[in-house]
């Protein structure tokens, strides 16, 4: 596969290392010339020096065949920019954006850049899945794909606690992935049953969300436990 | 009617001062408190602090109720991202960037907010002042 990459920060390099170590094609562009200098040794002819937010700069790197495109500035409006111009000038098959500011995602979504990574909302999800009294955590969104995987409690009134796996029902669209016990994790045949205080791991279709919470929380209000696990963001930058 | 206008430098604050002379309400938006000065001390229009592809900023400028919105701040791309924002979120159908890159410019018509180049402009009229010289 032909990667380029826009923007040689320390998550641009190391996607890079990491792309080129599997065997893919890569090209990195940057623009601040004393990056540029420092890794330019290392990399070769895999970086770039450029605004990658200008149409003849992607062009030169060979964004026309590139079989991925990842914008990964510091900058939201650059990797936005990046994204449009990939879709747009040269029918990129795949566009992978950043996004540094989380009150910049909605902009993200309501332009259409549905490939999005916010490592601010990420660790959010991960630190809310280890504080010790989580009800249910959103733990990754694939927009474009139309799935999510979340984490939720199993309450002591469930009526699926203390069933076994292979017979219980699930809302449409919910598939039990894994069982989170003592802090381990149980493929659904090894966990064999699930009991109050466990976790479950379900991948399911966005809007089966609220069925779900009710079945596994029936004493739980659905709209306050969505909220405890919603992704939010307050105050300034 | 209501035109709102990101970016308070020289196109901005002279931008600003024109519509209102001509009888427009008028918002201005600069993330520096500072840039308030080029409008001047009689400057009638609103003056709202904040960058312009910040959702709450654009919400304080009342966006949503602009009849023309303009982007003039010294970032292309914040001009576009922000352009688009406007017509996208908040619904403004005139929805007009300054872009200094030509390619850019003509590119980003396409996401139907308007373009203005200032670099297309100044070489027309530059090709333009040397033909008339050679005359």
């Amino acid at each position: 596969m032909f990667i380029v990459i826009v923007g040689c920060g320390k998550v641009g390099v190391n996607t890079a290392r990491s792309l080129l170590h599997m065997g893919h094609e890569v090209i990195v562009i940057e623009q601040r010339k004393s990056r540029y200098d420092l890794l330019v040794e290392e990399l070769g002819e895999s970086l770039m020096f450029g605004d990658g937010t200008e149409i003849w700069v992607l062009e030169k790197a060979g964004i026309a065949r590139a079989d991925l495109v990842v914008a990964v500035t510091g900058d939201d409006e650059d990797n936005i920019i990046i994204s449009q111009i990939a879709r747009l000038k040269f029918s990129a098959p795949k566009v992978v954006a950043r996004v540094n500011n989380p009150f910049n995602q909605p902009t993200f979504d309501v332009l259409g850049i549905d490939a999005t990574i916010c490592a601010a909302a990420n660790m959010l999800r991960l630190i809310m899945h280890e504080l010790p009294a989580h009800k249910f955590v959103p733990l990754l969104t694939l927009k474009r794909e139309n799935i999510e995987v979340v984490e939720l409690e199993v309450g002591e009134t469930s009526p699926l606690a203390n069933r076994r796996i292979a017979d219980l029902v699930l809302p449409d669209g919910v598939l039990l992935s894994a069982v989170l016990r003592d802090g381990k994790a149980l493929l659904p045949a090894q966990a064999a049953e699930i009991v109050p205080g466990d976790y479950v791991i379900c991948l399911l279709e966005p809007g089966s969300e609220t069925e779900l919470i009710h079945a596994f929380l029936p004493d739980e209000s659905v709209a306050a436990v969505q909220a405890e696990g919603e992704i939010e963001f307050y105050g300034g930058e | 009617m209501y035109i709102v206008i990101a970016g308070c430098g020289r196109v901005g604050s002279s931008l600003a001062r024109q519509l209102l002379g001509e009888g427009h309400e008028v918002c201005v938006i600069d993330e520096s408190p500072e840039a308030l000065s080029l409008l001047g001390d009689d400057f009638a229009g609103r003056f709202v602090i904040g960058q312009a592809i910040d959702w709450e900023t654009l919400h304080e400028a009342r966006v949503g109720e602009a009849d023309a919105y303009v982007t003039a701040t010294d970032g292309d791309n914040t001009n576009i991202v922000s352009a688009q924002i406007a017509r996208e979120h908040f619904g403004v159908r005139c929805s007009v960037a300054r872009v200094f890159d030509p390619l850019r410019a003509d590119l980003f018509e396409q996401t139907g907010i308007r373009t203005v180049c200032p670099t297309k402009d100044a070489q027309e009229l530059l090709h333009e002042a040397v033909g008339s010289c050679l005359l």
